[in-house]
């Protein structure tokens, strides 16, 4: 059986996508056979991220329709032989997505996988509440910032009530807080809402802290996970967030400003 | 961080993150307490309201319904603001607001 992680938040732009990449990678990296499913039927991206956008022939609408297998759809990863990826349709269609069909799918990668990353586009509709109904965990991506937060939020209390764990009253699903695109340097001038505020909040499992970083864009540029970057610090950061999850006791790191000497604080621009 | 920056948001030094945590604080737990409210409550407001009026002429808003929770039992509340006993014949110039009739 497969564990089913999906990535949510809520709002949009604040890292769901490269979260998913950087997670799914991260745990292929430690040696999980795991797939991705980009949930954003209509704006396809997570492909473009991981760098496997040229070689989309199916996607997951086509095996949900019976017009493709599981097999001829997932896109094996060039840089780990034990991750795939379920590219999103670019349908206009949004009820393209059904509930029987999903679950189909899920149950069949859940034989082969042990785990399934499903990327959750923004908003509360169909693509996003089916990405979350399944799952068993779930990473909430939040920017230290006033919407974000919020988003979250609400995006809790969807899990909590929606989701079938909740409608068969099992277990609920597990929930991680991820802060993205965190600044310590601005936290610490007080322009930045700062972890502990974030926690104290929505009172959350702290799963990691991303720093806000110029690796993540490059490595989009690239179509390179950044958690491959092993000398940026949020691919280290990502790393850290794989272990932890995994169980590994990864003391946190980039919550506190890097110490810097008198020169660099001068002329650093 | 260059030297300017530095100086720049030391002067501008107003702590907007203080703000925005205070904000986010009451909003959270505005949002949680109606997200975790039953939804018939609305609907026995509104019939307890006119169940009310055959009686008592209240203001639309004289009822509220909450639902809160006190360690493990719930609790629900009904505050019916009842109008001043009996309007006077006369206006009177001074009138206490009477604390009976109020339940």
């Amino acid at each position: 059986m497969a564990r089913i992680i999906v990535v949510t938040s809520g709002k949009g732009g604040v890292g769901k996508t490269t979260t998913s990449a950087a997670f799914a990678m991260g745990l292929a990296m430690e040696g999980h056979r795991t797939a991705v499913i980009d949930f954003d039927v209509g704006l396809r991206n997570l492909d473009l991220v991981m760098g496997c956008e040229r070689r989309v022939v199916y996607d997951f609408v086509n095996v949900i329709n019976g017009e493709a297998t599981l097999n001829q759809a997932l896109i094996r990863d060039k840089r780990r032989d034990n991750l795939y990826i379920l590219p999103a349709s670019q349908t206009r269609d949004k009820e393209s997505l059904s509930t029987e069909g999903v679950e189909r799918v899920l149950n069949e990668l859940s034989e082969s996988f042990e785990y399934i990353v499903c990327d959750s586009p923004a908003g509360i509709e169909r693509g996003a509440t089916l990405a979350m109904y399944f799952a068993d965990d779930a990473l909430v991506v939040t920017n230290p910032e006033v919407s974000s937060v919020r988003d979250s939020d609400r995006m809790l209390g969807i899990l909590a009530s929606k989701s079938r764990r909740a409608e068969l009253g099992v277990e609920p699903i597990k929930e991680y807080l991820l802060l993205t695109r965190y600044s310590p340097q601005r936290v610490k001038m007080g322009e930045m809402l700062s972890v502990d505020d974030v926690q104290e909040i929505l009172s959350m499992h702290l799963l990691g802290v991303i720093p806000d970083s110029k690796s993540v864009l490059s490595a989009s540029n690239a179509g390179t996970p950044v958690v491959l970057d092993e000398h940026s610090d949020a691919g280290q950061a990502y790393r850290d967030v794989v272990r932890r999850y995994l169980g590994e006791p990864v003391p946190h790191r980039f919550i506190e400003e890097e110490k810097k000497g008198l020169f660099s604080r001068l002329f650093r621009g | 961080m260059g030297l300017l920056d530095y100086f720049r948001s030391r002067s501008s030094g107003t702590a907007s993150a203080a703000v925005a945590k205070e904000r986010l604080q009451i909003l959270v737990a505005h949002e949680r307490a109606e997200r975790n409210r039953p939804d018939y409550l609305p609907r026995l407001q509104r019939e307890l309201l006119e169940v009310v009026r055959k009686y008592v002429q209240v203001e639309e808003d004289a009822i509220t319904v909450t639902m809160e929770e006190d360690g493990n039992r719930e609790v629900l509340e009904l505050n019916i603001v009842l109008p001043d006993d009996k309007e006077p014949k006369k206006a009177r110039a001074t009138r206490n607001p009477s604390p009976t009739g109020r339940g």
